[in-house]
């Protein structure tokens, strides 16, 4: 197990190198740099400001700096349209953020839908699926960018429960939206993959057996169904970890969070290279490290999987 | 009450009393409106600020902040007329050479030393240094500072630039050539004053808020990139006591709709209106939506260039496609804000100079469909030979509706063939720039209340000058007006060229269209830059 484990980290340097290699040409690459803007800059001007940044040197002495820079400063670099910040900055500024309104997304995604997707299973065809099913598609079709509108119409302009935005430190009044608004979509498809994995679990032939021999139906589900049931849950939930994290550009962008979503998008539109490739780094460990925890907790939920 | 205006509130009670409440729960003292005793002002900012170092600030929300932080020479009043800053007044030279500012002896920054000649003559050569590698370093040079262009080469070290420092309270600054306007531009952040010590001792975190000395009528008190900034009054400002706000905060919100749905809430001062909704929010609230005439234009620019289509290297198609286009269509239907339809490249809000009516300008829609069809048939289309361009213009809504709406008229009627194409920002301005199109959308605001701020634009040396329009005689037109005493013949004429030649087809002039609560006064509807000062602004009570 211990040696499996320091294997997949040793893959994932180089993994990581190269995504940070072709993330550096793609953007090199793409037509506008960060300094095309409408008035053009005078060629003296961009020159200096060229030379200010190293964007003068040949692409792979840039590439070279930058490695440099983080291995010896674990310095990502400046930003180029936040003059008076650098790239750690921005990290250390949005990640928090990020972190904590997708973690508790993830969270209550997670329980409501896997608790949403049990009840439904054990009482099939019963009211309490059918409410649950619906419930399910509903918020499945739910997603993000169209809750956003609806809740902040209905909390803040017509109920004016909540504040329409901000974060002020993370105080709950401000967190509510972000975290309903991400986790919706999830929660729907979290019951959906639990109901259905819970119903073949058990149809299967050890649950009739533990049935059989006449098991209260309490033990039944929760000590020989659930595990076997999650195993898909789990396989999903960890890229929407990632995804929570990543994919809240929008919950940034209606609740003016201050996250790390909007600044990846934002940075990819201005070409604010070195703030693209440092929330690149990050993203990409995090990714690697959540599908390492994955496949750990395979082998914890099936007896089958052995490292 | 919401928890937010709980906290604001909160916030606000306590830092009036620390600041003494000087004119709080009072009359204000010209017009006698009752004040409110809250006197913070919230507003929205679309995208979290560039900077807030007055030399190397770039963008619009920034400069709005750095222009109450920071005071430079001159200061524009609710009109947009200079009236003295730092510098109580100012002597030119017999040669319009030579100017020398006198500064003010009770001019303080924020720790309480006295502000001095030789912190602009610092700002100044910091803002041309290569070094610094300010994006606007261009503007130095663009003042005609002496030895600009040498700094910013890196020919010559910034101490020959050609300011100096007389004495402490006078500073005096030799230009290359006489600059008529050059006053006027001492109103830009990027001529605004600099800490010395601070900028050296804290290096780029100087402008952070527990860093920052600034010399303005407020300091930056706190500021969390992405969410907001908060500035509050500046006991140490020379004209504190006529100083009305107390507290300004401006919230990042990248959502225009939400932001308008949190101002319907309450959480905001002033937004913008989301382009087409202005018509209904008039009607529903006809105190708060505002609309004012700006100074910018929008067009669209003919590749005029090598690379160009042959069929735009004849006026008349450019005339005709010019004159096809129904303004009043796009700019009450589409943009439905206020804006004014554009039949000169020089808005009509620009200082000191109307532009002349032009005969386009003057004609009926009806008129100029009938002349646009028969320059197009003089040109050589029509049904059987019909003339078919792409139009490039970059992803947004406004825009796409406008070519959509702009290409019909066209089809419609002179049968022209439009084919529309729309790119992401940067790479928009990277394919224009290298004239890799047909016709594109551009649009200009003025850096400066003159109307050379648009003509410059075609002026066959501008870099800015996308479609490569060249003309001699437009050219020595503009050269002779740098330097003109009566400038009005000279521009006029130069519209006139435009009018004949057609480079590019003005569209419609930008209208400021905000949502403004009733209860703030002075809002300089006035002053076509927007260049808006929070000290001149004051809370009304309700």
């Amino acid at each position: 197990m211990i040696s499996y484990i320091i294997r997949r980290l040793a893959i994932a340097v180089p993994t990581l190198v190269l995504l940070v290699v072709a993330c550096f040409f793609m953007l090199h690459f793409a037509p506008g740099g960060p300094f095309t803007a409408e008035r053009p800059l005078p060629p003296q001007v961009l020159a200096n400001i060229e030379a200010r940044y190293g964007l003068d040197q040949p692409l792979w002495k840039q590439l070279w700096d930058y490695f440099a820079n983080i291995v010896l400063h674990f310095d990502f670099g400046p930003s180029f349209v936040y003059k008076d910040r650098d790239v750690n900055d921005i990290i250390a500024q949005g990640f928090p953020i990020s972190l904590t309104y997708g973690s508790l997304a993830f969270l209550a995604a997670t329980l409501a839908g896997t608790a949403l997707g049990i009840a439904a299973a054990i009482r099939h065809n019963s009211w309490i699926d059918y409410t649950a099913v619906s419930l399910g598609i509903v918020a499945q079709a739910l997603p993000n960018f169209i809750m956003g509108p609806i809740l902040i119409l209905t909390f803040t302009l017509w109920l004016g429960w909540l504040p329409g935005g901000g974060w002020n430190g993370g105080q709950w009044p401000y967190l509510v939206m972000p975290v309903i608004a991400l986790s919706t979509s999830y929660m729907g498809n979290i019951a959906r993959i639990t109901r259905s994995s819970m119903l073949e679990v058990l149809n299967s032939n050890f649950i009739r057996t533990a049935r059989a021999k006449g098991l209260p139906e309490r033990t039944v589900i929760w000590r020989h169904a659930l595990k076997p049931t999650l195993l898909p849950v789990i396989s999903y939930l960890g890229p929407v970890f990632v995804y929570v994290l990543t994919g809240s550009v929008f919950v940034d962008l209606y609740f003016s969070t201050g996250g790390l979503g909007q600044a990846y998008v934002s940075s990819a539109l201005t070409r604010d290279y070195a703030v693209l490739l440092g929330v690149t780094i990050l993203y990409g460990t995090l990714t690697v490290l959540v599908n390492l925890v994955t496949d750990l907790a395979y082998a914890w939920f099936d007896p089958k999987i052995r490292y | 009450m919401t928890r937010l205006t709980g906290t604001l509130i909160g916030a606000l009670l306590s830092s009036s009393m620390l600041a003494g409440a000087a004119l709080a729960a009072g009359t204000h003292p010209v017009t006698g409106e009752p004040l409110a005793d809250d006197q913070t002002f919230t507003y929205r900012i679309l995208d979290e600020h560039s900077s807030v170092d007055p030399q190397v600030v770039e963008d619009v929300p920034g400069s709005e902040i750095v222009r109450d932080l920071f005071e430079g020479l001159m200061n524009q009043d609710e009109q947009g007329n200079l009236v003295p800053g730092v510098a109580e007044s100012y002597d030119v030279s017999d040669d319009k050479l030579t100017y020398t500012f006198h500064l003010r002896e009770n001019a303080k920054w924020s720790d309480g030393n006295p502000v001095t000649a030789q912190d602009f003559v610092f700002a100044w050569q910091r803002a041309a240094n290569p070094e610094l590698a300010s994006p606007y370093q261009w503007y130095i040079e663009l003042m005609s500072v002496r030895n600009a262009a040498e700094v910013i080469a890196g020919d010559v070290p910034p101490e020959e630039l050609g300011v100096r420092a007389v004495d402490d309270r006078t500073f005096e600054v030799t230009l290359s050539a006489p600059l008529p306007y050059f006053p006027q531009m001492t109103t830009h952040a990027t001529t605004f004053p600099a800490p010395r010590k601070v900028v050296e001792q804290f290096g780029n975190d100087w402008t952070r808020p527990e860093n920052i000395v600034s010399n303005g009528a407020y300091v930056l008190t706190e500021h969390v990139p992405q969410e907001r900034s908060v500035r509050e009054r500046n006991e140490m400002y020379w004209d504190n006591e006529n100083t009305i706000l107390d507290k300004v905060v401006a919230l990042v919100i990248n959502d225009e709709n939400v932001a308008l749905t949190r101002y319907l809430a309450g959480e905001l001062d002033r937004t913008e209106v989301p382009a087409g909704q202005f018509p209904r929010l008039k009607t529903e609230y006809p105190d708060e939506a505002i609309s004012f005439p700006r100074l910018c234009t929008y067009y669209y620019t003919f590749n005029l260039s090598e690379s160009g289509p042959e069929a735009f290297k004849d006026p008349a198609v450019r005339k005709a496609l010019a004159l096809a286009v129904d303004r009043d269509i796009v700019a009450t239907n589409i943009k439905a804000g206020g804006e004014l339809p554009a039949y000169t490249f020089t808005p009509e809000a620009v200082a000191e100079f109307t532009p002349p009516e032009t005969e386009m300008g003057r004609m009926t829609q009806a008129d100029r469909d009938a002349k646009a069809r028969e320059l197009m048939a003089q040109a050589g289309y029509g049904p059987d030979n019909p003339l078919s361009f792409s139009l490039m213009y970059n992803t947004d809504q406004a825009h796409e509706k406008i070519a959509v709406a702009l290409s019909q008229m066209w089809k419609q009627k002179l049968g022209v063939q439009t084919e529309l194409s729309n790119m992401e920002w940067k790479v928009f301005l990277d394919t224009r720039g290298q004239q890799d199109f047909d016709l594109a959308r551009g649009a200009w605001c003025g850096d400066y209340n003159e109307a050379s701020t648009f003509l410059d634009l075609l002026d066959s040396g501008s870099g800015y000058n996308d479609g490569k329009y060249s003309n001699p005689e437009y050219d020595k037109v503009l050269e002779e007006a740098k330097t003109a005493e009566d400038t009005t013949p000279l521009y006029s004429r130069a519209e006139e060229i435009i009018a004949e030649d057609m480079p590019v087809i003005p569209i419609y002039h930008y209208a400021g269209v905000y949502m403004m609560d009733s209860d703030v006064g002075n809002w300089p509807v006035d002053n076509v830059e927007q260049n808006w000062y929070s000290r001149n602004l004051y809370k009304i009570a309700e």
